[in-house]
């Protein structure tokens, strides 16, 4: 269904390439004017996307907005694109945060700035079509084509000592596992042609494939694989704090913000529902990767000196959660995670705002060269405070809703996870406000800091419109929840539906064989 | 003994005969034209080249056998020539002032490339050993001379002797391969031999295996399979940089013509003999190919083994055995052609005069010394790691899903992995490119017309073949349909 018929997910995709296409075009020397051309184009994108959230229409089960126009025909390739309430958010996240970084690294770019402006433009691009796209090949495009200006931004723009590395780093393992989803990908396309007759990479039609537990069980693993790096998962996290050490701040923003949210998003549209009976099965070890993730990214996090590493070994936490809410597989689990994977995208976008503002000003990012800035810089320790709690999840702040629902869902499906899984909370807090007292608190001790400049207007309207939503999500979630709810309460529905129906098709084709066996024997 | 004269259809030859007068042509206009100025020859040559690709379409749809069952027009012959003439004209308009920078403007070198051109496309034709074997040696003896152009350097005289020598080892491997075959089963016609193996009498003659294994090292040597591969990374980086180009792409795509031809469709029968063998083949040709290419430092040599890695994943499609296998292998040579091509003509501009400028290390900061040049061969790059939305990726794609078709889940897992490993060596050009500071002084870029021309070519096909594969796809799909 296409309530507005107009090709809006198309346009929203595409705006930013073409935005960087124009500014391939103009003067390399017209800095002001490229960044101006930046911000144009991806608040252009965020208003067009706007539509998206007010004409949503939250009780439709199916697909929105939907786009659908053949490519390659004779294998069953379209260019099918559509959302739903699992994907509606993260899109809108996706829009709000590139403007956002287009003004965040204003001063903070000043080499090569039209590459960097036409990176970033490219990359909302592949951000955007990996939300949309409902046809596995086309997905797959996008998931690709995303990596390139990732790549460039921690490449070029990033910290001279070790960018290559954490570059090369990043690309190669997102690659690793994508080639194998790919594979299994070709697998799952042919078996759909023997059992259906037709080629197909339509993911609604996919997913009405029953598909034998031993052939979901190889399939979920090479998906499982390609999302666990993304998201990341332990132990394939360790591109994660390399990438987000070395890459400038806006980079890290993106890769926190948006990028991680690909491999959660990706086991919610295509690992849990493609294999409901692989899912069942890898509940267990899912789990407990998820829990342990959570307990040693906060562990790790403790132990950091680095500001950016914190943040980052932060992440790894946090997605623990979000991936253990999923695989609750109930309705509060994954609403759960689906809210907190926006309220990650906020507090921790913002975090790593925060620590490239001091890094602009310090150029150091070492807890241990800071302490006392709260009496330098009064107006940046209340933002900072406030982003701090959000990410600890206090209640009142978006990060409590998140964790609340994802420990209740955990807990209605196994109690045992929802307890570990809690503990993550009180470390969460201990990393969180023992950096902040750390940095903020105390005497100043350090004589460069006695003379920070405080926040610019420029950066206080970052901090505020991230902030609006940090407190939104807090107080009255119910704006957004009520988006996501007919869509997951579908999801969970369907996915029982079909696992019952591979489970039965299983055992009748058991009862089939031993009939048979009996009968030759006979 | 009755001989027969074959009738004469010249129709069914006319891409090949326009292009060897062209040839002849070339060589005729060159004595008139002063010395140092020999760029009309290469215009004359253009020109052949563009009436031989019209005269393709002539052909198109209707096969047939000529000459008394020598020649096979099909399809799949044309869409092969179609190839290699794209591959002739590209080369030529990248080596007209490489040629003139280098001193070595010759109209005998347009006319070289032309002979071998027709030699290539009787060997895509060929519907006899012999035919193929002529082809075969009309290529190799014009690409001889061809990799030894630069007469004063060193290493191109290495590259053409070691050439020669290798090739004329294996133009023995694969005639006595001929003779063991014709030994076996009476005839050198590819449809007379498979009408033997198919018949059910038939029992496995080990002189027939014999023939066929030595087939296989001729094929394997001109295709650069390992372990007979040695030959490539001298030969590639010796050799002018538009030989090289010319080679990497035409000779790859001739011999997988024949290739194919040989044991897709007359060897058939021995198909579970020579499959695993191929198996074997294409896993240590991608592994050995993507590994050895970590660790050049020289472009040229990693080119050399980046296409050795890609004849590797070309035979993944003729493992595969199936109507998705052969026309996914047309596809991927189509791509592969403007990829290379272009990779190539980057490599051809930026070395500029003298070929100072070949190491990897050259080619830091240049990526934003000369943003077009830069974007162009990250996308060619690119398009060789098989990264959207390149023709590349849908090449590889295109092959690993015949492969995953065929059953052959492993080969298509270590075809992805290999090419995780080629994506380092190609991100690492793109890390000088984009993340280093110029070591050397970049100046003195040469521009010309002709290799904007071919350079645009290049990148549009990359792209275009990319973004919109479909008609590219059905014409590889058509190609194979009619395959005799």
């Amino acid at each position: 269904m296409n309530q507005l018929d107009l090709p809006i997910l198309t346009l929203l995709t595409f705006l930013p390439a073409i935005g960087a296409l124009f500014i391939m075009l103009s003067n390399k020397e017209g800095v002001v004017q490229i960044r101006w051309m930046a911000l144009v184009i991806s608040m252009a994108n965020f208003i067009c996307s706007l539509p998206l959230f007010f004409c949503f229409k939250a009780d439709y089960t199916g697909m929105q907005f939907v786009e659908k126009v053949p490519w390659i025909k004779e294998y069953g390739m379209t260019y099918f694109l559509g959302i739903d309430g699992i994907s509606l958010l993260l899109i809108l996240l996706t829009t709000f945060f590139t403007p956002i970084c287009v003004i965040a690294c204003w001063k903070d770019v000043t080499k090569k700035v039209k590459e960097f402006m036409m990176c970033l433009l490219l990359l909302e691009t592949g951000m955007i079509g990996v939300f949309v796209s409902l046809d596995l090949f086309l997905f797959y495009i996008f998931w690709e084509v995303m990596l390139i200006p990732m790549y460039l931004l921690i490449g070029v723009w990033g910290n001279p000592a070790r960018r290559v590395y954490a570059a090369i780093k990043f690309f190669l393992f997102t690659m690793f596992g994508s080639l194998l989803m790919l594979v299994a990908i070709l697998v799952l396309y042919f078996y759909n042609h023997s059992v259906t007759g037709e080629y197909t990479f339509n993911l609604l039609k996919l997913y009405e494939l029953n598909m034998p537990s031993l052939y979901q069980t190889w399939l979920f693993l090479a998906f499982f694989v390609a999302f666990a790096i993304k998201v990341p998962m332990f132990p394939f996290h360790t591109w994660l704090p390399d990438a987000h050490t070395e890459a400038p701040t806006v980079g890290s923003v993106l890769l926190a913000a948006v990028l991680l949210k690909m491999g959660t998003y990706g086991f919610l549209r295509f690992g849990m529902p493609l294999f409901p009976v692989a899912t069942y099965q890898f509940v267990p070890l899912i789990s407990i990767l998820a829990i342990i993730g959570i307990i040693y990214g906060a562990l790790v996090s403790m132990v950091q000196k680095d500001l950016k590493r914190l943040v980052a070994f932060s992440s790894v936490s946090h997605l623990g959660f979000v991936v253990l809410g999923l695989f609750a597989l109930n309705v509060q689990g994954i609403q759960g995670g689906i809210i907190q994977m926006i309220n990650h995208g906020l507090s921790t976008g913002a975090l790593f705002l925060i620590v490239g503002m001091i890094y602009e000003r310090r150029h150091t990012r070492m807890i241990a060269d800071f302490g006392g800035l709260a009496k330098v810089m009064p107006v940046f320790a209340a933002f900072f405070m406030i982003v701090t709690l959000s990410s600890i999840g206090l209640p009142g702040l978006n990060g409590f809703v998140g964790e609340f629902l994802i420990l209740l869902g955990t807990f209605r499906s196994n109690v045992v996870y929802a307890v570990f899984a809690a503990t993550g909370v009180i470390f969460a807090a201990v990393y969180m406000l023992w950096m902040f007292q750390r940095v903020m608190f105390g005497e100043v001790t350090k004589e460069e800091n006695r003379h920070l400049k405080d926040l610019s207007l420029r950066e206080i309207g970052i901090l505020a419109s991230i902030l609006i939503f940090i407190f939104w999500i807090g107080i009255y979630p119910k704006t957004f929840l009520s988006k996501t709810e007919t869509s997951v309460t579908h999801f969970i529905t369907e996915f029982n539906k079909k696992y019952e129906a591979c489970i039965q098709k299983e055992k009748n084709y058991l009862v089939l064989n031993t009939s048979e066996e009996l009968i030759t024997k006979k | 003994m009755d001989l027969v004269i074959p009738k004469i259809d010249a129709l069914s030859l006319c891409p090949e005969l326009v292009l060897s007068i062209t040839a002849m042509l070339v060589l005729l206009v060159t004595v008139y034209l002063p010395k140092g100025r020999k760029d009309p020859a290469a215009y004359v040559g253009l020109l052949g080249i563009f009436i031989a690709l019209m005269s393709l379409t002539l052909l198109w749809g209707k096969p047939r056998y000529a000459f008394n069952n020598m020649i096979m027009v099909d399809n799949f012959s044309i869409f092969f020539n179609m190839v290699i003439l794209v591959t002739a004209a590209l080369s030529i308009l990248m080596s007209i002032t490489y040629l003139k920078e280098e001193g070595m403007s010759h109209g005998e070198f347009y006319a070289l490339i032309l002979f071998s051109a027709v030699g290539m496309m009787f060997m895509t034709a060929g519907a006899n050993l012999i035919t193929i074997f002529l082809g075969l040696e009309t290529m190799s003896i014009s690409l001889y001379v061809l990799a030894g152009f630069l007469r004063d350097s060193n290493r191109s005289n290495e590259s053409a002797l070691k050439y020669l020598l290798l090739g004329a080892f294996s133009s023995a491997f694969l005639l006595y391969g001929i003779a063991f075959i014709y030994g076996a089963t009476g005839t050198t016609d590819l449809k007379g031999i498979s009408e033997f193996l198919s018949r059910a009498t038939y029992m496995k003659d080990p002189m027939l295996l014999a023939g066929m294994g030595l087939l296989l090292v001729g094929f394997g040597f001109k295709i650069a399979t390992v372990p007979f591969h040695m030959w490539t990374p001298d030969v590639y980086e010796g050799a002018p940089t538009s030989v090289t180009a010319f080679m990497s792409v035409g000779v790859k795509a001739a011999v997988f013509a024949a290739f194919v031809r040989v044991f897709s469709h007359a060897l058939w029968d021995l198909q579970p003999d020579w499959n695993q063998l191929l198996w074997i083949l294409a896993v240590l040709t991608m592994t050995l190919g993507n590994v050895i290419a970590i660790a050049q430092t020289n472009i040229k040599r990693m080119l050399a083994y980046s296409s050795i890695a890609h004849a590797g994943y070309i035979m993944m499609g003729m493992i595969a055995s199936n109507e998705l296998g052969t026309s996914s292998i047309l596809f991927y040579m189509l791509a592969y052609a403007f990829t290379n091509l272009g990779a190539f003509g980057v490599v051809i501009l930026f070395g500029r005069k003298g070929e100072g400028n070949l190491d990897i290390e050259d080619y830091s900061g240049m990526g934003f010394k000369y943003p077009v040049l830069g974007l162009l061969m990250a996308v060619f790059l690119f398009s060789l790691a098989g990264i959207p939305p390149t023709a590349g990726f849908v090449g590889k794609f295109y092959i690993f899903s015949a492969a995953v078709k065929a059953g052959y889940i492993w080969l298509a897992i270590i075809g992805v992995m290999n090419s995780l490993v080629s994506v380092y060596y190609y991100l690492r050009v793109t890390v000088m490119m984009y993340m280093k500071d110029p070591v050397k002084d970049l100046e003195g870029l040469h521009w010309s017309p002709s290799m904007i021309v071919a350079l645009i070519i290049a990148v549009a096909g990359t792209l275009l073949i990319g973004i919109f594969p479909s008609p590219y796809l059905d014409l590889a799909k058509q190609s194979v349909l009619h395959l005799m």
